[in-house]
């Protein structure tokens, strides 16, 4: 293929502009493929980043010594804003930053649906889960969910529904590595999966949490940092004025629609869309399913579930989630302003477009062209290379929260009766480490089309359907039992996957079944399955009266006065 | 945890204070936050064109602020429980476990 060379190192952003209005008129040029050469800059960059993150790993591996040092942090020796910026870290996933500035582009406000969505969880998380969790938990989800109920069943349920989300969540995070690497290195994109996972077992097998914790710390730093100097430029170009920012991406949004052979109307109108709820959302079921799916997936989600077991206190927890509410919102506030930036500078620039007028390197890579517009292949390096490390940290995280649901709850807990050694547990952490990984890579090439944000709501949607509803009832309702607890989950989760993969997006976009053949027609199962799940611990507990279940509700006092107070847990991190 | 301790605490007029008052600080503020979301959920599923009003002469919508309001609510409210629950909640907690514990 042949290649016109990248432009020189940045251009002055004015010059840019002036050159993304034109260039939609000089259609001709769309019709070739443009490849990018290896870029030596960005690369060294990358390396450094990825060369520091593993000395990291190296320094967290001499302190990780037993079970507890893998899975928590240094003992929940963790201040509350550390610890915000990591749950922070988590969160601003390669879902967040490359998917949602993707959305953003392509849709306009219909992006800001997904970051609003993935922001409310926030709040709830804080008043009914956050404190209340800290003060019953250690390592897992299930320690509090299982608390007052017989244990086997409980744990398996939870050991589940933690792998399912997990699962989903990885496949979003292995399509942003593959395709951001396939990018950068110009290598195939299942090569370019296969390393992300080979590094990502790196990190967990020889890191454990505290590694994780810590790269996922300086990394949220860096990418605030990043995607502050972007937003900047991209406001800058327009004198700060949002209403010239929007001016011109409606300016060039209708270009494009015209090039596409509409009339000037439709054009106008098509341009105008982006300002407005648009196709994203086609019904109020699947807008409503979807929202839910977004503000009470947040709750259920096993990685971020486990960062509050990493503070000594209730009060760390709380501040906490406070510092990672302020520093995700602000973040998504950038997100929308990187994604207008896009529409900008890359979508009307022919250096980043492919010949059929998409995005080199795939519909996610909207932010990294635009760091390479506004900064230049240093600043490309910078924000491709905190990219990277993000997708890592966040795929380690996820890894760790799936490792420790089955070594901590299958093995150790159902499998050994408690009475597992701590070796014993740390080999099959790192086991499972392993499979995930391999997991985790093939579902990532088999997923590689999917637009990230939207896989990452999928998993939410199972989240809010099977963790949330078993972690709120068995917190806070007192006649919900082991059997209402287990049978209800279970609904909630099977309900949940089942109506995912006959969704519109897996049933005809993935496995590639005719389109209109889905059986289920709305973009997230959540409003059914969070509800089957609902109902069914409700039911299921209403009628269970079996011993085990008078037990359960008389537990509940006690289990109560420790979530209110955090008596009894006092110092519970220190193990 | 020993039972007789949690009796105790149960006991406790200040636990019962605690309890509800926290209860019910969170829900009401999880409600506000929901009919906030919801509505503006509702907003997008039924009345598009309402959020894609223009404002003035320009191409901004009304959407823009009311998104951005959104998520500066969102931070704010999860800051004024933050605030309380460290606080007089806390307080409240640490004489419970004093009077518990002794």
């Amino acid at each position: 293929m042949s290649t016109p060379r990248p432009t020189r190192r940045s251009v002055a952003a004015l010059a840019l502009l002036a050159c993304a209005g034109t260039a939609w008129a000089a259609g001709g040029d769309l019709g070739q493929a443009v490849k990018q050469p290896i870029n030596w800059t960005a690369i060294s960059m990358f390396a450094a980043f990825v060369v520091g993150t593993l000395f990291i790993t190296k320094w967290a591996a001499a302190k990780t010594k037993s079970a507890s040092d893998f899975y928590n942090t240094a003992g929940g020796g963790i201040t509350g804003f550390q610890n915000g910026m990591a749950i922070a870290g988590d969160y601003m996933s390669a879902a967040s930053f490359l998917g949602i500035s993707a959305a953003v582009m392509v849709g306009g406000f219909d992006g800001l649906i997904y970051s609003i969505g993935f922001l409310v969880g926030w709040p709830v998380v804080t008043f009914l889960l956050a404190e209340r969790l800290r003060n019953l938990g250690k390592f897992t989800f299930a320690d509090v969910a299982a608390f007052r109920f017989a244990q086997t069943p409980v744990r398996v349920f939870a050991a589940s529904g933690t792998l399912v989300v997990v699962a989903f969540y990885l496949i979003a995070q292995m399509v942003g590595a593959g395709q951001l690497i396939k990018l950068l290195f110009g290598l195939e994109y299942w090569i370019a999966v296969v390393i992300v996972g080979a590094l990502m077992m790196v990190y967990v097998l020889f890191g454990g949490m505290t590694a994780t914790t810590w790269v996922q710390i300086i990394k949220a730093c860096l990418l605030l940092c990043g995607a502050t100097f972007m937003a900047f430029m991209v406001l800058y170009s327009f004198g700060f004025s949002t209403e010239a920012m929007f001016a011109k991406a409606v300016e060039i949004k209708t270009g494009i629609a015209a090039l596409a052979g509409k009339s000037p109307d439709d054009a106008a109108r098509q341009g105008f869309s982006i300002m407005g709820p648009g196709g994203f959302i086609k019904d109020p079921i699947s807008a409503i399913s979807f929202g839910m799916a977004l503000m009470f997936g947040t709750a259920g989600l096993p990685h971020i579930l486990m960062r509050f077991f990493t503070v000594p206190n209730a009060k760390e927890a709380r501040k906490s989630v406070l510092w990672a509410t302020v520093w995700i919102g602000y973040f998504y506030i950038l997100t929308f302003i990187i994604g207008f930036g896009a529409i900008t500078f890359v979508l009307a620039n022919p250096q980043f477009l492919d010949g059929a007028g998409g995005l080199l390197g795939g519909g996610n890579m909207a932010a990294i062209h635009l760091a390479k517009a506004v900064g230049g292949n240093v600043f490309l390096g910078f924000i491709s290379a905190v990219a990277f490390a993000t997708i890592l940290a966040v795929v380690a995280g996820l890894t760790l929260s799936g490792a420790s649901a089955v070594s901590h709850d299958l093995y150790a807990t159902v499998w050994k009766k408690g009475k597992a050694d701590g070796a014993s547990e740390l080999r099959v952490s790192k086991i499972t480490t392993i499979a995930l990984g391999i997991i985790a890579v093939v579902l990532g090439i088999v997923f590689e089309k999917q637009n990230i944000a939207f896989m990452v709501s999928l998993a939410f949607a199972i989240a809010a359907s099977a963790n949330f509803p078993v972690l709120l009832m068995s917190v806070l309702w007192k006649d919900c039992t082991t059997r209402g607890a287990v049978i209800g989950g279970f609904l909630g989760l099977a309900s949940s996957v089942l109506l995912t993969f006959v969704s519109p997006a897996v049933w005809e976009q993935t496995l590639g079944n005719p389109k209109g053949s889905a059986l289920f027609p709305y973009a997230s199962p959540a409003l059914f399955s969070m509800t089957i799940g609902f109902v069914g611990i409700w039911l299921f507990s209403i009628l269970d009266k079996s011993p085990r279940a008078a037990q359960d509700r008389a537990g509940f006092e006690a289990q109560q006065v420790r979530s209110e107070t955090g008596i009894g847990a006092l110092g519970a991190s220190g193990h | 945890m020993q039972a007789d301790l949690a009796t105790r605490i149960v006991r406790d007029p200040r636990y019962q204070e605690l309890k509800s008052k926290r209860t019910r600080f969170g829900w009401w503020l999880a409600l506000s936050m929901m009919v906030v979301y919801y509505g503006f959920v509702l907003l997008v599923a039924f009345n598009k064109p309402f959020l894609a009003t223009r404002l003035g002469t320009g191409v901004t919508t009304i959407g823009m602020p009311i998104g951005l309001g959104i998520i500066i609510f969102t931070v704010a409210i999860t800051a004024i429980y933050v605030r309380r629950a460290n606080g007089e909640f806390d307080a409240l907690t640490e004489q419970i476990a004093k009077g518990a514990l002794e």
